[in-house]
């Protein structure tokens, strides 16, 4: 498949992110989020007023109640009224709205947020309210459980095994000691089996969490950032909903999302890949031909910190922030939504060759 | 936006539109089976099949409805996504519009060149009122029971104009006999009178019985494709002149409930892509979100269609029947078929049959512009499309 070529430069010209907590008991969805927001505003020096179109991601069963985006609204401070959207899922995917819009030539310069608490609630139970509500659901399968079925799938075709495992584990816990935001830093034991053949660090930890992003449109882009991180291509694709008629050890969506993201064209030195359980990481390296050469997820990962419904955005923000640094001159962002990585997003990123 | 270079944009044509019968209660299909019904009736229309289909957009108002999180997950075999793009939106009751409008960005950014939107409801799953009622301590609630919430705001209205008590139940009566017309309408009340209308419970004050919305199983889908897709299409196709959404907060001091400022930028910003600038002589059909009777003469202000207090007067004058000079819901609308996250989606719908000339016996006649319009939460979003029978020019 041809990667699709945008007619127009976007980039990712600011990432902001909260620190990632397991309980934050003591404050609203809006208190939450507004820091954030302030701090990527400030980034750019660009007040709300200027920003033509806001697009942000969240799940009402998180927080428990119907329609909890709208007052997260109230953190953007929507007066006058904003061009404003929302997606029920992933901040990546509000992303990719965003994109989609300044593609159109309607706006210049966009908002993209999301956030996610996990702490009101038992997130492994309201997980399983993401299935098939009449065959699935009612069993309460949840996502610890279901990512066990994948890894053993992988350790059974010979793919991985429980050290191998572990290994990325703690390379990622290790990474996330440079990430001054991650819930889980440094050297951790594997622990128990939580459901085999995953142990506890084999699995992500529940927290809470918020990220933004602002985007931008050629100049304007090079106005508001020294390196913008271009996107160079965006794609996403599901695979079907039951775990029965797929190879869980694959993942075809990652793989032509990537194709029509042109990922395949030049190879990436930095992959931030949304991988929340260990073995969801081989399959992505799989799917995305990765070799060692590729620094996989310097900030530590979704198994360092993962906001549910912000894990994805953030992997987005991480690989544009290291071509903000000159850290990278061209990153694979993934993000993944559904049990299994049943729905996979790819973008690729570059910043302009360094002049020195 | 205004006055900002515009890169060109690809046309966006609807060349399909599938709806369900919408009832209280199908309890003989799952949601998957709901949803398909729609696609599969909107790609009929168009005379396409699910390989002609590049990505997917659906909405719905909030999972707690169905009581199913990220329903488009479990969807994706049904409506032919597997190894495609599929996305979800919600902007509350405003989704359907939100929905059918990043729909149409993906055609007109040239990502996708054909399309399918759908969104849904099938209510009888759960219950809105329980689905809408877990408010979280130290926020405020949207005040459970929409008619609870708009009711104030109505009064409001009758105060500020001096509109006369049975405006409501003229609008009420005229979407209800346009529903006679629409076989996929919810209620067909064929023994319904203006006086049986002003005689059915006060539920919130001024708001009665029969001037709200029922609560509907529903779906409805469109096929949205470029110029090329267009030339092939079989029957004429309606072309997307002018979109967008306006969002603010829910409550704050200062906000005009009556006519909210969102509302007023959104409708603008649609007729300066459109180039309208004489709504009420320009624009041949309505469809406007009316879930309790008074906001037709409401949204008639605040969409420009009449001067602010004036909206009352029209509605008093038959202007917005079904044979008056601006009709407003010919295919019965809100008051009569309400599965709400597909509530918009059905209005940006029926003005996109009403230009193909395709909306049957509700059809308006030589209808060439009509409006679609969507909002939700509380009176805080908003969505609409203009579309055409022939493609915007320029």
């Amino acid at each position: 498949m041809t990667p699709h070529r945008p007619d127009r430069e976007v980039a990712i010209v600011a990432f902001a992110q909260s620190d990632h907590r397991r309980r934050t008991d003591d404050l609203s969805e809006v208190e939450m989020v507004m820091p954030v927001l302030h701090d990527v505003l400030r980034q750019t020096g660009l007040r709300t007023s200027d920003i033509d179109f806001t697009c942000s991601g969240s799940s009402d069963y998180l927080a428990g109640r119907a329609f909890s985006f709208t007052m997260a609204l109230d953190g953007v401070g929507a007066w006058p009224p904003i061009s404003e959207s929302h997606v029920e899922t992933d901040g990546a995917w509000a992303l990719y709205e965003a994109w989609v819009k300044l593609l159109t030539g309607e706006a210049d310069t966009a908002l993209v947020y999301s956030y996610g608490k996990s702490s009101p609630g038992s997130v492994r139970d309201v997980l399983t309210r993401q299935l098939d509500p009449y065959y699935l659901a009612p069993l309460w399968p949840d996502s610890v459980a279901l990512a066990a079925l994948q890894a053993q799938a992988l350790v059974d075709v010979g793919a991985t095994d429980e050290p191998a495992l572990a290994a990325i584990a703690t390379r990622s816990r290790a990474d996330a000691t440079a990430n001054a935001h991650a819930q889980l830093p440094g050297a951790r034991p594997q622990g128990e089996y939580v459901v085999r053949p995953l142990r506890t660090g084999d699995c992500p930890p529940i927290g809470d969490g918020v990220a933004a992003v602002i985007l931008a449109v050629g100049d304007r882009a090079r106005e508001l950032c020294a390196r913008p991180a271009w996107i160079r291509g965006m794609d996403h694709r599901i695979e079907a909903h039951s775990l029965g008629v797929r190879d869980l050890t694959d993942s075809p969506s990652t793989r032509l999302a990537a194709e029509r993201a042109g990922a395949f064209e030049a190879p990436v030195d930095t992959a931030e890949l949304h991988a929340p359980f260990t073995s969801q990481e081989v399959v992505l390296r799989r799917a995305l031909d990765l070799d060692e050469s590729v620094r996989v997820n310097p900030s530590g990962g979704a198994l360092a910190a993962n906001p549910v419904m912000a894990a994805g955005l953030i992997r987005l923000g991480e690989a544009a922030a290291r071509i903000h640094r000159g850290d990278s001159d061209r990153a694979l962002a993934h993000a993944t939504s559904g049990p299994c990585l049943q729905q996979n997003l790819v973008a690729v990123l570059e910043g302009e060759p360094h002049v020195r | 936006m205004s006055g900002k270079a515009v890169t060109s944009k690809e046309c966006v044509a609807v060349v399909g539109v599938g709806q369900t019968k919408h009832v209280a209660a199908r309890a003989d299909v799952s949601i998957a089976g709901l949803c398909r019904e729609a696609a599969v009736r909107a790609l009929e229309d168009a005379e396409l099949t699910w390989a002609d289909i590049d990505a997917v957009v659906i909405g719905k108002a909030p999972d707690f409805f169905e009581g199913v999180m990220m329903p488009e997950l479990y969807l994706a075999d049904a409506l032919g996504a597997v190894g495609k793009p599929m996305l979800r939106v919600h902007t509350a009751g405003s989704v359907g519009g939100s929905t059918a409008l990043v729909a149409a960005n993906l055609v007109a950014a040239r990502v996708h060149r054909t399309v399918l939107t759908l969104a849904f409801e099938k209510q009888s799953e759960s219950n809105a009122m329980w689905g809408l009622s877990l408010p979280v301590p130290f926020q405020q609630p949207l005040l459970a029971g929409a008619g609870g919430f708009f009711a104030p705001h109505v009064r409001a209205y009758m105060r500020r104009t001096g509109a006369p008590d049975a405006i409501g139940s003229l609008v009420a009566y005229k979407d209800r006999r346009n529903a006679l017309k629409n076989p996929y309408a919810h209620l067909h009340e064929h023994d319904l009178t203006l006086e049986k209308v002003q005689a059915s419970p006060m539920l919130w004050d001024p708001i009665r019985y029969s001037e709200t919305c029922p609560s509907s199983d529903g779906a409805c889908a469109m096929v949205l494709t470029d110029r090329t897709g267009a030339a092939r299409a079989p029957r004429p196709p309606a072309w997307v002149h002018g979109g967008a959404m306006r969002s603010e907060p829910t409550l704050f001091a200062g906000k005009d409930f009556v006519s909210p400022q969102a509302g007023r930028d959104c409708a603008a910003d649609v007729y300066r892509q459109a180039g309208i600038t004489d709504p009420r002589r320009e624009i041949d059909a309505v469809e406007m979100y009316v879930p309790f009777s008074w906001y037709e003469p409401m949204w008639l202000e605040n969409l420009g269609f009449a001067e602010e207090g004036e909206g009352w007067k029209l509605t008093e004058a038959g202007v917005t029947e079904l044979d008056g000079d601006l009709p407003v819901n010919p295919s019965g609308g809100v008051l009569s078929t309400n599965p709400i996250g597909a509530s918009g989606m059905i209005r940006f719908a029926e003005a996109a049959l009403q230009v193909r000339g395709e909306a049957g016996e509700h059809q308006v006649d030589g209808a060439r512009r009509a409006l679609g319009h969507a909002y939700g939460g509380g009176a805080q979003f908003f969505s609409m499309w203009l579309v055409g029978d022939t493609p915007p020019t320029g």
